[in-house]
This record gives C-alpha cells, sequence and structure tokens, in this order.
C-alpha cells in the first residue's frame, strides 16, 4: 500500500520551474529520504504534498486525497515539521504543547497521554516550565517532531529536521524518526546530509527541480555506479586531487575530509600507479589505497557530476 | 472551531504579555497621549481679541458693543479709526475679530425703525476658534436685539414678551470646552492606533518567524486564525478605551452624557473595524517594520487630520472631504461626541455606524481574499 503518489508534480513561480515533473511512491510505514541540495525543490514539494501550496500542474494522492482537489483533507492526515522554526521561542515547552494540542482539538485523556508522550520523547519531563528559546537545538527539533505528531497523524512530513543540530543529537533524532515508522506512521524526511540516506528505507534525489535517482540505498550503491572506488589517505589532498584528475585510469575524483576518493576505470590495475604518480613523482606523502564500497554521497556526487558535465 | 479559535487567543495572550514593551505601549501611551493633547491642545476661546471700529458714535452704538464686550469672552483689545486698519489688526494678530458699526446704526434703527447692519470680521486662520467666535457673535448679537425690541415696545406702551423667547444657549457644550470635544477624537485616535499596530504585527511575526507555515499545515481556517489571533488585542484596547474614559474624567471633567452600554458597544464596533484594516495590513507586509510603517501612516495622520478631531470636516475642500472616508475615527467620533456630549441614542447616528460596519467587512474581506491567494501561490 502507499501512502503517498506523486504524479508529474510540477510548481513554477513565474518562469522559474522549481520542481520539474517529478513522479514517485511511498509505502506505509516506511522512512522514505527526500535529497538534494539546497534549492532543489525539496521544500517547494513539501509543500504541495502538504496540501499548503496548490502545484501548477500534475497531482499528488497523499493518504488517499489528492492535494489538488481536497487540500483540506489532506491536511487533516499529516504532521508537518517545517524547515524554519515551529515552535514559539516566547512560550514555556508546556504550553507549546498545550497550543498545538488545542490547534488538533485534542482533549481528555488523549491530551494528558499524548502530552506525556511528547515531553518524553523530548526528554523534556520535569522541565514543562522552562521556555522553549532557552532549550538547545537538538532538543527543540524533538519537541518540534514530538508538537508535529501530536494529533497521531498517518503521515509525517519533516523538512531538514536536523539541520544545524550537533552529530549526536542527530542521530538520537533518527532513532525517534525510527520508533515513529516502526508505529506504523510513514515518515517522509528531507535532508542534505547524505549519510542520514542511509537510514531510508528508499530514497529520491533531485536536482534543481528534477528527480535523477530512486531506490533503496543498496541498489542505489550498485545501480547507479557501477566503477570501483579507490580511497586515498595522503598529504595535501588537493594537490594530489589536481594531480590525479589528469589521469587516464580516474574518471572523478572528490575529497572526503583528509580523504580523496577516486572513482576508476579499466586502465586501473593497482595501488602501485597511485604511489608512483604522488610518492615517487611529486613527493607526496601516501598513507593508504583502498578499494571501497561506494558510499550514497559517492554514488551521489557522481550523479550530480554527470549531470553538470551534459 | 471554538476550541481552535481558544487555543489561538491563549497562545496569543501569552505572548502579549510576556511582550513587557508593547504591554507598556499598549497600556500607557493611551494615558500618555491623552494627558499631553488635554493639556496642551487647548483649544478654549475665551478672553477674544475684539477691534471695535465705532462709525456712529452713538449712545446705541456704545451699548451694543457694551453687551458684546460685557461677556468673559470678548475684551476690547483696540479702537479702529477707519477701513484700512483692519487688515492691519488681523493681519498682526492684534484682534480675532473686529466689529463694524456702520455711521447710520442708530439713525436707522431709532428713526426709520429699519434694521441696521452690523459687520463682523473673524479670523479664519483657526477654523474651530473662527466657528466659535462666530457663535458668540452670533449670540451678543441676539441677546442685544431682545433687549432693543423691549425698549422699544416699551416706549410705545406696548408691554412686549416675545412669544418666542430666543434664550440663546449651547445646548450640547454649554461652555463650549473643547477638551470635551476633544476627547471622542482622542478616544478615537488612540483606539485605531493601538489596535491596528498591534494586530498588524503580531500577524506578520508569525510570518517572519515562519511559524504560520505550521499553521496553515493544521486544520486552522483563516477565520479561526484571525480571531484567535486578535481577540487579545481587541480586549487591550477595549480596556484602554475604558481607561480613556475614566482618565478623562478625572482630568477633563468629560462625562457621557448618553448611554454608557450603548458607548461601549459602539466602541466595540469600532475597535473591530479598526482591526479588520490592522488584518489587512499584516496580509500585505512581509516584515514587521513594514507592518509598522504602513500601521503608523494609515492611522496616525488620518485619525488626527482627516476624521474631524482637530479640523473640522464641512470647512474641508470637497475632495478632501471625499478622502476623510478612509479613516473610520471619522465615523466613531461623529458617534461618540453624540453619546458623549449631545447624550443622543442610535436614532441620531445609525448612519454612521453603518459606515462604521461597512468599514470593517470591506477591509476583512478584501484581507481574507489576498490571504488565501498567498498561501496558495507563495
Ligand atoms: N515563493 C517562491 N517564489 C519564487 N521562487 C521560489 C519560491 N519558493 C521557492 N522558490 C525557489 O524555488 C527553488 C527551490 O526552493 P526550495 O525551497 O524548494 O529548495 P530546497 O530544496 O528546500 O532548498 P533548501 O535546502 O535551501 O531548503 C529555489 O530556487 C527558490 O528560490
Ligand atoms: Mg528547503
Amino acid at each position: 500500500m502507499y501512502s503517498i503518489e506523486v504524479n508529474n508534480l510540477t510548481k513554477k513561480f513565474g518562469k522559474f520551474i522549481s520542481v520539474n515533473n517529478i513522479s514517485f511512491k511511498v509505502k506505509e510505514g516506511e522512512i522514505f529520504g527526500f535529497l538534494g541540495a539546497n534549492g532543489a525543490g525539496k521544500s517547494t514539494t513539501i509543500r504541495m504534498l502538504c496540501g499548503i501550496l496548490a502545484p501548477t500542474s500534475g497531482d499528488a494522492i497523499v493518504g488517499g486525497y489528492s492535494v489538488l482537489k481536497h487540500p483540506d483533507e489532506v491536511k487533516l492526515n499529516i504532521g508537518y515539521m517545517s524547515q524554519r522554526f515551529s515552535l514559539y521561542n516566547d512560550l514555556t515547552v508546556e504550553e507549546n504543547i498545550n497550543f498545538f494540542a488545542g490547534v488538533y482539538g485534542l482533549k481528555g485523556k488523549l491530551l494528558d497521554d499524548r502530552k506525556k508522550w511528547v515531553l518524553k520523547i523530548a526528554n523534556l519531563n520535569n522541565k514543562e516550565n522552562l521556555l522553549t528559546g532557552s532549550l538547545p537545538g537538538g532538543i527543540k527539533q524533538r519537541l518540534a517532531l514530538g508538537t508535529a505528531v501530536i494529533h497521531k497523524p498517518k503521515i509525517v512530513f519533516l523538512d531538514e529536521p536536523t539541520s544545524g543540530v550537533d552529530p549526536i543529537s542527530r542521530r538520537g533524532f533518527w532513532e525517534l524518526i525510527n520508533d515513529l515508522s516502526e508505529s506504523g506512521t510513514t515518515v517522509f524526511v528531507t535532508t542534505h546530509y547524505l549519510e542520514e540516506a542511509e537510514f531510508c528505507n528508499n530514497i529520491i534525489l533531485i536536482d534543481a527541480g528534477k528527480l535523477i535517482a530512486e531506490g533503496n540505498p543498496k541498489d542505489l550503491k550498485t545501480n547507479y555506479l557501477l566503477n570501483d572506488i579507490i580511497e586515498v589517505e595522503c598529504d595535501n589532498a588537493v594537490k594530489a586531487m589536481e594531480l590525479l584528475e589528469k589521469e587516464n585510469f580516474v574518471e572523478e575524483t572528490s575529497i572526503f575530509g583528509n580523504n580523496l576518493h577516486l572513482i576508476v576505470n579499466n586502465f586501473y590495475k593497482d595501488k602501485t600507479q597511485i604511489k608512483l604518480l604522488l610518492s615517487d613523482k611529486n613527493n607526496i606523502r601516501v598513507n593508504r589505497v583502498d578499494k571501497i564500497v561506494p558510499t550514497l554521497e559517492d554514488v551521489f556526487i557522481h550523479l550530480l557530476d554527470n549531470k553538470t558535465n551534459d | 472551531m471554538i476550541r481552535r479559535t481558544i487555543a489561538i487567543g491563549k497562545k496569543e495572550f501569552k505572548h502579549l504579555l510576556r511582550d513587557k514593551r508593547l504591554l507598556f505601549v499598549m497600556i500607557f501611551l493611551p494615558i500618555f497621549l491623552l494627558v499631553i493633547f488635554g493639556y496642551a491642545v487647548n483649544f478654549d476661546v475665551k478672553n477674544i481679541q475684539l477691534s471695535v471700529l465705532d462709525k456712529d458714535q452713538s449712545n446705541l452704538s456704545r451699548s451694543f458693543i457694551n453687551s458684546i464686550s460685557s461677556s468673559n469672552y470678548f475684551y476690547i483689545s483696540s479702537y479702529l479709526k477707519n477701513d484700512s486698519e483692519i487688515k492691519y489688526v488681523l493681519d498682526k494678530k492684534e484682534a480675532q475679530v473686529v466689529v463694524v458699526i456702520p455711521s447710520n446704526f442708530s439713525e436707522r434703527i431709532e428713526k426709520k425703525k429699519e434694521t441696521a447692519q452690523v459687520q463682523f470680521l473673524i479670523d479664519g486662520v483657526d477654523g474651530n476658534a473662527a466657528t466659535i467666535i462666530k457663535s458668540y457673535v452670533d449670540i451678543a448679537s441676539i441677546k442685544f436685539n431682545q433687549k432693543l425690541q423691549k425698549e422699544i415696545f416699551a416706549k410705545l406702551g406696548v408691554k412686549f414678551e416675545p412669544l418666542i423667547s430666543l434664550e440663546p444657549i449651547f445646548w450640547f457644550n454649554p461652555d463650549l470646552q473643547t477638551t470635551k470635544f476633544l476627547i471622542p477624537g482622542l478616544i478615537a485616535m488612540i483606539l485605531i492606533i493601538a489596535s491596528v499596530i498591534s494586530v498588524s504585527l503580531s500577524l506578520v511575526k508569525e510570518k517572519e518567524h515562519g511559524t504560520i507555515e505550521q499553521l496553515n499545515v493544521s486544520s486552522v481556517n483563516s477565520v479561526e486564525l484571525l480571531v484567535g489571533k486578535s481577540a487579545p488585542y481587541i480586549v487591550v484596547a477595549f480596556f484602554d478605551a475604558l481607561l480613556i474614559l475614566f482618565v478623562g474624567y478625572v482630568l477633563f471633567d468629560v462625562v457621557v452624557k448618553g448611554s454608557m452600554i450603548l458607548l461601549l458597544i459602539m466602541t466595540l464596533v469600532y475597535i473591530l473595524s479598526s482591526v479588520s484594516l490592522g488584518i489587512f495590513i499584516s496580509v500585505i507586509s512581509t516584515s514587521q517594520q513594514i507592518a509598522f510603517t504602513l500601521a503608523t501612516f494609515a492611522t496616525l495622520l488620518p485619525s488626527v487630520i482627516l476624521s474631524g478631531f482637530v479640523f473640522p470636516i464641512e470647512s474641508m475642500p470637497p475632495i478632501v472631504q471625499i478622502i476623510t472616508n478612509i479613516t473610520p475615527a471619522k465615523f466613531f467620533i461623529v458617534i461618540l461626541r453624540s453619546i458623549i456630549i449631545k447624550g443622543v441614542g442610535i436614532e441620531a447616528f445609525w448612519d454612521q455606524l453603518l459606515y462604521l460596519i461597512a468599514f470593517g467587512t470591506l477591509f476583512l474581506i478584501v484581507a481574507v481574499v489576498v490571504y488565501k491567494n498567498d498561501s496558495a501561490t507563495a
């Protein structure tokens, strides 16, 4: 069963095409990752799927309702955490929870239960009276997620929920997302942290409004990148990259932290080729050269590079 | 529906309570403005400088002059000798009014039994003052007229009691006290400023912070949002109105002659139509700064200049008279003056009430349409 079916969805702002004819399906209860660089059109797509922005053409069925024809019904079935901050800084934790509970018309025992649940997942038990503005970023995001799903929607849209949050809090946040998905909620999440994509059941990648890859993380790695990836740990990675780019056995290069990743072709035989070039000819110390399993990042960089080369 | 509106209203109240600066402005600014305006802008017309050009120099003319200057309103600042001096004293502000008694004044009245013409030249720079001076002058003339008629009939041996005795009093404002006249204008001005600015800022804040997205995606509809968000400010503005009336009573002896309940209901209608204007401004603004500028521009000047608060609308050019309709303060001031000063009921100003309602409804409808359009495309 699909929670979301997107068909040829397009959004134009004047002449500018922000979302360009994209189609995909999201299964019930899965974590669906929506990836793309800044300005790729992620937020625009999410806002159309939430029924707050009318598509220019195409349609999407979200929770059984068309966003084009029945945006109000769509809204009843979803939760949404916008990319911009979605809580009120000048209200206390409890006041924020009460407000969103009130907006969704919760009352009685359900209200009490949900309030407790939100406090628990945000690690804010006994801290109801703190001003929301004074909370650390990671906790704020957990609270925002809690209030976004306070009415137990079947589908929740999270727009870059972990941007600007430290790595440890991000890990914790993904555990929450996992819990939600396990309890049956469909989670549609955008991010530009590619390592987070590994936590998703399925992913799509968009660039400049166009869909350029889709599938589960494993398939993406094998289907979209057939060449080998070589990781090189050496001094002066920038210089090394410049040198390697000129070699006929190297297709693409990219820098990952202190390391270099090379996408190589059939001319690549073994690591001596690299060592010869770097340490023997150019005096760059090479610590390690390994063939690795491509990360999603390798795949995406490869896909995006090829697109710009077209 | 109600539950959601209440949730929004509650939240908004908390914002307001936490925002000490806004709270301070909304409660103390009205009193501050009232005191400043009440004391500083005093239009009371007393000790009017009167210049006399008596070409007749008769007993009768002197008696006429006496009867005018015997009231506390006028004192004679100078006696003129010829027409050429009239312009000079008016220009130099040495007189606010000049009375010219023609040389045939006593002759016409006493011998020919004809009507004599007396000319009053009033400095019209200050329209309000001029109107008031004119009324004083009229009354003084009427009184003198009555006295004269009595004497003439007495000479003829007839006991004269005029069928209609003109006892001129300023019915609605006996001492022509301008503070009384001003208080309604002040209430109108303060309320419109307070409600338009606060409401427009509070809505734009949600846009600026992005929290409006969160509300749009919840099942809150635009009516619930607008009602809930403006409710706290309506309450505070209403409280302001009571405060101004109270301070006006304590400091300036302004007593509401008419029905207090009616006054409060009308005030509520006025606040609501001001709030519509505030909502409209918030819908077309993208930042708090723009909203604040627009709100100030739309309320401050029109409610002072175009509302009839300071300058009488009747003495404006026709085009400007039409423009005065852009501020609901205009209608509300008429209503307030009717209730506070004249003590009359709704029958005297129902048309103004309709204007007020139409104004509020119009802006609200436009605001909702623009809002719905915006959130569908932006
Ligand atoms: N209301 C609008 N009017 C005009 N252009 C818009 C509007 N909203 C978005 N855009 C443009 O559409 C493009 C996609 O924007 P969008 O916010 O969807 O990107 P995004 O993938 O969410 O990026 P980010 O990672 O920065 O959040 C951008 O170039 C943006 O400038
Ligand atoms: Mg975005």
